[in-house]
């Protein structure tokens, strides 16, 4: 294992010196964010290799709009959440799901079949499904949508805020200020969509995109592709996580996407408003989403606290770089949604960074 | 978020499963992965099967959960 990653050292070595400059690689996943923390991977790369943590964290991506959105239905008497656990601390204007009063109508679920269930359960209410995530989350919400048409469930809504990795890449790479070399591509969100996905990224923009696992292992190896690549002045789309990763993906998991819902344009935190990079029901399925059911804006709202997430997402800054960070901003007291998830940039470097300090 | 985790397929009728990770066990669907078979090892992702992984990647991330756990008990302790 070691010769590997010294095999892996030497290609990041050879690529800082051809390239001359320092090299940016962003990781667009939110568990690769925490294996490269947790592991210690930064401190064995070589000086002139960074890497920025990128959009890859689907509570840390979504909207101060969305949120408010949430807590908006959870003061409802006629309505009783069901959300994954990653968004019950995250902060919208006027506190946060956990902050609601006690035994408030709010179900923690693990699965969006839990949800579901919730409203066969509890036919008075009517159950809005908190359904975020990127395309490894989604298509377990068409499922259950689909299967509430079937069923003629009809007091079951979707908040959709699945969102689509690519649409976010291209953004990131057609801004004028932005630094990324190469991706390191999302192992889980390509076992759905497939490395295919990734192909017009290095085409139109020339960036090398390769798949790699989170086992650190997998994550160094990857970073010595892009390295290989960029020595050689090449953009290459390679999958290293060839255990689960596949050229096309499930190609069920799109279809039942497919089939519930149709890209629609969205807001992003630090991104702003990307075309096509949401996922909205249709057709027949359009009956199930609670924007329209209960009339809700998207409007993004200004945000306020100081809490720059959205610099943070874009790469553009570095968590200690923020005011609030460890101050006013920890994971006991989280300001941004970067510090609230696990997976987020601010929170990997809270606990991982901090814990390293103390060791030294 | 998007952490799926591997896991072998113990019980399964129709597309509703009971699947093993470490000795835990849940129910799962492998309703995205109608390929899946009784003692497959799959990726479970929210509840549902999204990928076949084989024996050497399901051990490799099983041991990386068990550091994070590992460490995440550590920093409670610290915290606590």
């Amino acid at each position: 294992m070691l010769e590997r990653i010294y095999r892996a050292q030497k290609v990041m070595d050879e690529a800082c010196r051809t390239r001359g400059r320092q090299i940016n690689i962003m990781e667009v996943c939110g568990t690769h964010t925490v294996s490269i923390f947790r592991s210690g991977i930064k401190s064995t790369l070589p000086e002139g290799l960074k890497l920025l943590s990128g959009p890859g964290c689907p509570v840390c991506v979504t909207d101060q709009s969305y949120i408010d959105n949430v807590l908006q239905l959870a003061e409802r008497d006629d309505v009783l959440i069901a959300t994954y656990g990653d968004m019950i601390r995250v902060p919208g204007r006027g506190g946060s799901l956990e902050t609601k009063q006690p035994g408030a109508n709010i179900k923690v679920v693990l699965s969006s079949d839990d949800a579901l269930q919730l409203a066969r359960d509890y036919p008075n209410k009517k159950i809005v499904f908190i359904a975020v995530g990127f395309e490894t989350t989604a298509p377990a919400t068409a499922v259950v949508v689909r299967q509430a048409a079937n069923e003629g469930i009809e007091n079951f809504f979707v908040l959709s805020g699945h969102k689509l990795v690519v649409p976010a890449m291209r953004t990131l790479v057609s801004q004028k200020n932005h630094r990324i070399d190469a991706f390191l591509c999302p192992g889980h969100v390509s076992a759905i969509i497939g490395y295919g996905a990734f192909a017009e990224i290095v085409r139109r923009y020339g960036r090398p995109c390769v798949v790699a696992g989170f086992e650190p292992m997998q994550i160094i190896e990857g970073l010595g592709e892009i390295c290989r690549q960029i020595t050689a002045d090449k953009a290459e789309l390679k999958s290293i996580y060839t255990a689960v990763v596949t050229e096309q993906g499930n190609t069920t998991a799109q279809a039942m996407i497919d089939q519930c819902f149709e890209p629609a344009d969205g807001y992003w935190r630090g991104l702003g408003k990307i075309e096509k990079s949401t996922l909205k029901l249709k057709g027949a399925y359009a009956q199930f989403d609670a924007i329209e059911r209960f009339g809700l804006s998207q409007e993004p709202v200004e945000d306020k606290s100081g809490c720059r997430c959205g610099e943070v997402l874009c790469g553009l800054i570095e968590p200690p770089q923020c005011e609030l960070f460890g101050h006013n901003c920890t994971p006991e007291r989280p300001v941004g949604p970067c510090m609230v998830s696990s997976e987020g940039a601010c929170s990997a470097w809270y606990k991982y960074g901090r814990n390293r300090k103390k060791q030294q | 978020m998007c952490l799926a985790i591997p896991a072998r397929i113990v019980e399964l009728e129709g597309d509703k499963a009971v699947v093993d990770a470490m000795g835990n066990r849940w129910r799962a669907r492998t309703t995205l992965l109608p390929e899946a078979r009784l003692g497959d090892l799959v990726l479970i992702h929210a509840g549902f099967a999204i990928s076949l992984v084989d024996e050497k990647e399901a051990k490799e991330t099983w041991e990386l959960l068990r550091q994070i756990d590992d460490f995440e008990k550590t920093q409670d302790k610290v915290s606590g």
